[in-house]
């Protein structure tokens, strides 16, 4: 029988060249689950357009867009980090401390220009403090950013208490959510495109990029390959507490309003919308278009469902179950894929 | 009964690639590790408590002890549940989220039921825990994805169910009898009655992992999966029951809860997760797995509830605390790195000058 089974897979049917080519082309579109997640958003969005008054306005379409630049801008960095098979769960305490610290600079009478820059620094020192744990220490970043997690939102509060600085100048807030001309486009999402195209070009046109999915298959062939994977995972540590500090300006003036609290909770829906785009979680696959399908997935769902009057708490249980769809349902179908084919193979 | 034994040095040994033939000398040389770990926290409560008392006497009397014992009582049965999940190299995020939801039953229990034994209030708060680490504990173990993800999803649901139940309602002392309540207050000898069951959770858990094979063979899951695999440790069962051990004391911990502060709305429990892990890691738990035990756990709560009333008594502003958890987890986890790699350069040190 397992002779016959090795000698007969040779000599099985081939189907025509042109037909097998056509099927292997449907077939690798179809499987990919990018595809999957661009379909089920145009389908959310065309349903919900139809079904929910309201979600199709310009004016509900401004706020959809406001409300999902800050994930959008945090999932740049984090796809890159989760693809080299890291995690960085304190993004969302970097924003809160940045919003914080611009808080309390603004009490103290800088300007306000000067506060963007020091504030976005800022964010790129509390990622330094991740990636120099990770890279020189050789920590796991999980038990690292967990670290920081508490340790960025509890300084948080240290440097503002439970206040809110909310004195900020109208022409800035309202820079925050003013639209590109007449269209419901705010500018904050020019801002957000500029930087996904540029994190889209670094991860799938460079050799860096490259680079980034060999070490999240196999760290130790990537550096026998001579990747210096210690340097890339810390400059993307870096990169992900900037980009952080720049969505805590943001979310500052979108908010117009300078908490400690500010973002508590937003990794969750960073990382669920990251895997939900198709990033493995086990790092080396993923692509930032269908991260970027991840993010207006979960936000229009999230929108949708609000303006059907489902409460804000309860649409939590949509994030989680998606989350855990996002990563069981591609496990579970990869193994019953490979048990499949190895009863095949069994019965010949 | 030798494999187990076997797991158990591979586990102490904090170098697991190094391949030693005097398992003797290695499990005691592990032994020593493991004691530094634990006296390494002790030596910080104890410096915490003595310059804590300095400043005010009063801190080290009858009645503060009390209230730290009583404030640490919940941490610590939280713990002790995610000590078994780490050790065997995952994480339960879903714990703050579980005790909320099993609270807040536990209010609406008696609210449907006033005149339920409190026995029966308490078996049906673990049983609710329990389903929900089945959930998470099926999740991880059939799926074969990392329990971070999974818990983080089942966190947000727990909650979010906990949300849609309550509708902003909130349940007072006054909707639970008075025998329940008496539960959080009363005292057993001088102790607080909540700080007894705590103990009893920590020496039963303890004796668990310490004694029995099954609970063994959570370490050498932990220490490497793929070898506790390919020698006969069915990994999916033990996994699986590693999340409802910790879902139900994070049951226990919401009746407990319940019990205690007798006001209860969904938030109940919101972020305790993170001190959860902390007091863990703290504590000497390893947070890749393999190593630590429940009594580090323990000690690890109490040291974090001390910080809380130490920061009080030293009139250090309140916001500190979390900040000062997150440098704790930081330090925790440096300090068992370089503990590693230090065991590991003596390790090979040794087998060098044997050969």
């Amino acid at each position: 029988m397992a002779h016959d089974t090795l000698y007969a897979h040779p000599e099985a049917p081939a189907p025509e060249p042109g037909a097998r080519r056509a099927g292997a082309l449907g077939r690798a579109l179809f499987t990919r689950w990018d595809t999957w997640v661009v379909i089920v958003l145009a389908l959310v969005v065309v349903g919900a357009g139809a079904s929910v008054d309201g979600f199709a306005g310009p004016r509900n379409t401004q706020f959809l867009l406001m409300d999902i630049v800050a994930i959008a801008l945090i999932a740049l960095p984090m796809t890159l980090i989760v693809i080299t098979g890291e995690i960085d769960l304190s993004v969302a305490s970097t924003l809160g401390l940045c919003s914080a610290v611009m808080g309390q600079l603004w009490v103290a009478g800088l300007p306000l220009e000067l506060i963007v820059v020091l504030v976005i620094l800022l964010g790129a020192v509390l990622g330094m403090v991740n990636g120099l744990f990770v890279t020189k220490f050789g920590l796991p970043s999980l038990a690292v950013t967990i670290g920081t997690l508490a340790a960025y939102r509890g300084l948080s509060f240290v440097v503002l208490g439970d206040q809110a600085v909310a004195d900020f100048p109208r022409q800035w807030t309202d820079a925050a959510s003013s639209t590109i001309g007449g269209s419901p486009v705010p500018w904050s999402v020019l801002i957000a495109v500029v930087l996904a195209v540029a994190f889209a070009v670094v991860l799938h046109w460079t050799p860096f990029g490259r680079s980034l999915f060999a070490m999240g298959n196999n760290a130790e062939a990537a550096t026998f390959a001579g990747v210096s994977v210690n340097r890339a995972k810390f400059w993307l540590f870096v990169a992900s507490g900037a980009v952080a500090g720049l969505a805590g300006v943001y979310w500052t003036l979108r908010y117009a309003s300078a908490r400690a609290d500010n973002g508590s909770g937003l990794e969750l829906a960073v990382v669920a919308a990251v895997l939900l785009g198709g990033v493995s979680i086990f790092g080396g696959r993923g692509t930032l278009l269908g991260v970027l399908a991840g993010v207006l997935l979960l936000g229009s769902l999230r929108n949708a469902l609000q303006l059907a009057d489902v409460p804000a708490d309860t649409l939590n249980v949509v994030t989680g179950a998606l989350l855990i769809t996002s990563v069981v349902v591609p496990n579970v179908v990869g193994m019953a894929r490979s048990w499949l084919r190895q009863r095949r193979h069994q019965r010949g | 009964m030798k494999t187990s034994e076997k797991h158990a040095g591979a586990q102490r040994a904090a170098g697991s690639d190094v391949d030693g033939q005097r398992p003797s000398r290695r499990t005691g040389f592990g032994r020593r590790v493991l004691a530094a770990r634990e006296l390494g926290i002790i030596v910080a409560l104890t410096l915490l408590v003595a310059v804590t008392t300095v400043v005010n006497p009063a801190f080290l009397s009858a009645q503060s002890v009390r209230d730290v014992l009583l404030g640490a009582s919940i941490l610590v049965i939280l713990a002790v549940g995610q000590t078994v999940v780490i050790v065997s190299r995952n994480i339960d995020l879903s714990v703050g989220a579980v005790l909320g939801l099993v609270a807040f039953a536990t209010g609406k229990l008696f609210g449907a039921a006033p005149g339920t034994p409190i026995i029966v209030a308490v078996l049906v708060g673990i049983a609710l825990g329990a389903a929900c680490g089945v959930i998470n504990g099926v999740l991880v173990a059939a799926a074969r994805v990392p329990a971070l993800v999974i818990t983080l999803g089942t966190l947000y649901m727990f909650r979010g169910i906990d949300h849609s139940w309550a509708k902003g309602e909130q349940i007072n002392a006054a909707d639970m009898p008075a025998g329940f309540l008496r539960l959080g207050t009363s005292t057993l000898l001088g102790t607080p009655l909540l700080a007894v069951i705590a103990l009893a959770v920590v020496l039963l858990v303890g004796a668990y992992l310490q004694s029995y094979r099954s609970g063994r063979e959570l370490y050498a899951i932990g220490s490497e999966p793929n070898a506790a695999r390919l020698s006969g440790i069915p990994v999916g069962r033990r996994v699986f029951v590693a999340f409802v051990v910790s879902g139900a004391m994070a049951g226990l911990a919401g009746v407990l809860y319940a019990a205690r502060f007798g006001t209860i709305d969904a938030t109940v429990g919101t972020g305790i997760e993170l001190q959860v892990v902390a007091a863990a890691v703290v504590g000497g738990v390893a947070i890749f797995g393999g190593s630590g035990s429940v009594y580090g756990a323990a000690v690890g709560a109490v040291l974090l509830t001390t910080i809380g009333s130490s920061l009080a008594v030293l009139r250090i502003n309140p916001f500190w605390q979390q900040a000062v958890v997150g440098g704790l987890i930081l330090a925790a986890i440096g300090l068992e790195r370089l503990l590693a790699v230090r065991a590991a350069n003596r390790l090979r040190g040794r087998t060098s000058h044997g050969a």
